[in-house]
């Protein structure tokens, strides 16, 4: 008897712990298409809204889509790049599996910079490109691209099907790797034939077991109870938290945790929203233009309690002039994370959600006054130097700071906010305040200029019920601007802030304070937003002086579709404080 | 400090695999010195087996992005002294060189090479064995009209590994148990195979 067999019986069979697929158009045993597999196995997924562009190679699929309007419902982006923003958009604001269709060729290499942004981010994706026929696969025929091997490295998993019987297997095994452990985005290539050709259909079963992949380790209880007598002994304890809280729905976990401890806790760019802004223990933002505090006090705490964040280079500065002093736990759900960055005295791996209650249940309940009021101290010289100036500034130019108080005086926290890249993101991660988790959606990782409106359109998608503001840059906004036509057509409410300085402001920013000013080609100009929006259909308007600040996001937070409010802001304002490239977190400047 | 290790890596049978395995190395510069994919003990279950030259936190690193991946069952480094590994080469020379020249016999029974074909026009011979033996042996034979060479990737077996089989079993089951909770990192264990 071979190995194999043994294994076979060997196996514990459990019960399925998914939840029932949804019924689609089609039974077990009836002959059906390839592309109605797909389509049906959407349905099964519980996937409601996605996004997509179609083209040859994807027609069938598309198709087939045509008869599930009541089912699903497809947004039609206005390039592929976009249709998939949208979907890391509606992951983030709705904590599902984002989806996305797109043809061969151009169609799957406009999804890259998507990819990319999703792995490195881990938002859950399933994108499902259309592909020549398998016959043709290595020809260079029309809109051929291998897309499997451009995809490899900026996908958790990926996979060719080639034939039609393949489908609900591999898309079902899709989702699962997409959603579970550490998301990430996977995609499927599935070529024209294995989308026509007929099979009997075997019912759509949805995938909670693969024999290579532990989405989540098994949590080892004694290095919890390390990790807590070390909690319990520090003196000056210091929570990091990211992405991981939010991904895991930890966020009810993570504050029992940092409450019972009395642990100040900081937040990474992708963590932000996971606290409320408003909680004692919330110190604020780490890293290159976080707060002053929690940088410089990174490097006086004596234990450092990282919780599913990553120990970005953004965050971190400089390696070796990074918490030296302090005993390091990390928290994550990633085993590949601990040690990559910075090494961990106890690493506790698994499912936050997980590991924070073990560790909330061993801790002491505690405060510490004396060292929560050195974040204080520090904040105060942060607001009286830079927080103060730039939300209340008496110069005569507008500040993007001051833009993002008026909309938090306005909006009192309650919006989803999405951000592009640059300055304006920075300011408004720094400045926006939350009550609620999931409610601020940026591209953190790769740093993807043009992610914020199509984003927006997705998180809008994921949270109808929320108002959804997206702030932008005059340069991100022109890169994916052919988006307003999607909002247009979709007939969704997306309130647009355009932060215009004329410039791309961060690299203009770099280059004032590294480059001896020399502005090189940051000098851009726009088009009349206000027309632009307009000719789409969408309310538009533009200020410059600071009384019409406060009645303007009024009015477009008031009204009742998509609205454009163009901001023009002082040309040459940088975003401080600022830890320079290069330089330990400690060394961060305040002007 | 930089050394051999090499990799040995358990995955599923899946095309495009390789790439993204070998994508993980050429991603941050590393140079794989020899890749070799096999059958492993267990049927329908691949072992790679991948040597490169590196510093252990680079190696420890790596092999965990490795194992991170979905078709990856277990990935595991060793150095030199925790394995048994071979490698096999072939040499082609002139049958009328190995007839006429005493030396060239002296020097195959010296690095226990083998015939493998013997042909009016050339010969070809083969031995196996560690990096160094095999170079011996092309430095020996290359002033006598070496025609041509190749050598094989460098194949290995871990010495404190009791096999596949009972892991396997772990990772089929829907909830695995004790075996898969060993992981050498947390245990600060310096015998890298854990089984």
């Amino acid at each position: 008897m071979s190995n194999t067999v043994l294994a076979e019986k060997d196996t514990k069979k459990i019960a399925k712990k998914t939840a029932p697929a949804r019924q689609g158009r089609f039974s077990k045993g009836d002959e059906i298409t390839g592309a109605q597999a797909v389509v049906e196995a959407l349905v099964a997924e519980h996937v409601t809204d996605f996004f997509g562009y179609p083209g040859g190679a994807i027609m069938p699929i598309y198709d087939a889509l045509y008869d599930y309007s009541g089912l699903l419902n497809h947004v039609l982006a206005r390039h592929e790049q976009g249709s998939i923003h949208a979907a890391q958009g509606y992951a983030r604001t709705s904590g599902k599996v984002g989806v996305v269709f797109s043809t061969s060729g151009p169609g799957a290499t406009n999804l890259v910079t998507g990819l990319a942004d999703a792995q490195i981010d881990s938002t859950p994706l399933v994108c499902i490109t259309g592909q020549v026929f398998a016959s043709l696969l290595g020809t260079d025929a029309f809109q051929e691209t291998d897309v499997i091997n451009i995809t490899t490295p900026i996908t958790k998993w990926n996979y060719q099907v080639t034939e039609a019987s393949e489908i609900p297997g591999v898309l079902a095994k899709a989702f699962y790797i997409a959603g579970s452990g550490r998301p990430g985005p996977v995609l499927v290539d599935i070529t024209k034939n294995a989308q026509t050709e007929k099979f009997v259909y075997p019912g759509y079963q949805p995938c909670n077991h693969i024999r290579s992949y532990r989405p989540k380790p098994i949590v080892r209880p004694e290095y919890v109870k390390e990790a807590a007598d070390l909690i319990n002994a520090a003196e000056r304890p210091f929570v990091l938290f990211g992405q991981g809280v939010i991904l895991g729905k930890a966020e009810k976990e993570f504050r029992e945790f940092i409450e019972k401890g009395g642990l100040p806790a900081a937040w990474t760019v992708l963590g932000l929203s996971a606290l409320p802004t408003n909680h004692e223990l919330n110190v604020g933002m780490l890293g290159m233009h976080g707060n002053y505090g929690p940088n410089v006090l990174t490097n006086e705490c004596d234990v450092l309690i990282a919780v599913g964040m990553r120990f970005d280079d953004r965050v971190t500065g400089r390696l070796d002039k990074y918490a030296r002093q302090a005993k390091v736990i990390h928290l994550d759900i990633d085993p590949a994370e601990i040690d990559k960055n910075i090494k961990a005295t106890v690493p506790v791996w698994g499912d936050c959600k997980e590991t924070l209650p073990m560790l909330t249940k061993l801790i002491q309940k505690k405060q510490h006054p004396d060292w929560l009021k050195r974040f204080n101290d520090l904040r105060k010289q942060e607001e009286e130097i830079v927080i103060n100036p730039e939300l209340n500034p008496t110069g005569e130019v507008m500040t993007m700071g001051e833009v993002i108080r008026t909309l938090n005086e306005v909006a009192k926290g309650e919006p989803v906010i999405v951000t592009d890249v640059g300055q304006h993101q920075m300011v408004a991660c720094r400045y926006a305040t939350f009550n609620h988790s999931m409610s601020n959606v940026t591209s953190g990782g790769l740093g993807t200029m043009g992610f914020g409106l199509p984003a927006a359109v997705g998180a809008k998608f994921g949270a109808p019920d929320r108002q959804v503001v997206a702030i932008i840059g005059d340069g991100g906004f022109q890169m994916t601007m052919q988006e307003l036509g999607t909002i247009m057509q979709s007939g969704i409410a997306v309130k647009i802030i355009i932060l215009n300085n004329n410039f791309l402001g961060m690299v203009r920013q770099w280059q004032q304070l590294f480059n001896d000013r020399r502005y090189s080609f940051v000098n851009i100009s726009s088009p009349n937003f206000v027309m632009l929006a307009n000719a789409y259909g969408i309310e538009s308007q533009n200020i410059s002086k600071r009384e019409q600040l406060k009645a303007a996001i009024e009015t477009m937070m008031a009204h009742k579709g998509s609205y454009l409010l163009e901001v023009m802001v002082g040309k040459e304002n940088n975003v401080f404080p600022m830890v320079p490239q290069g330089c330990g977190v400690a060394e961060i400047r305040l002007k | 400090m930089k050394q051999e290790y090499t990799i040995t890596v358990y995955t599923e049978n899946q095309i495009g695999l390789l790439n993204r395995i070998a994508m993980m190395f050429s991603r941050r510069k590393i140079n794989i010195e020899s890749l070799n994919t096999s059958p492993s003990e267990i049927e329908g279950i691949h072992r790679f087996t991948i040597v490169i030259h590196e510093a252990e936190e680079v190696v420890k690193k790596l092999v965990r992005q490795i194992e991170k991946q979905v078709e990856v069952l277990k990935a595991y480094y060793n150095t030199n002294d925790e394995i048994v590994w071979q490698e096999l080469a072939l040499y082609k020379v002139s049958t009328d060189k190995v007839i006429e020249d005493v030396k060239v016999e002296r020097l195959l029974r010296k690095y226990g090479a083998r015939a493998v074909v013997i042909r009016k026009d050339y010969t070809v011979f083969e031995t196996s064995g560690h990096r160094e033996e095999i170079n011996n042996l092309i430095d020996a034979l290359a002033p006598l009209g070496l025609i041509e060479f190749v050598r094989s990737a460098r194949v290995a077996i871990i010495n404190a590994s009791k096999g596949f089989y009972e892991k396997l079993k772990e990772f089929e089951a829907e909830e695995p148990g004790e075996v898969l909770v060993e992981n050498e990192f947390l245990d600060k264990q310096n015998e890298v195979f854990s089984l």
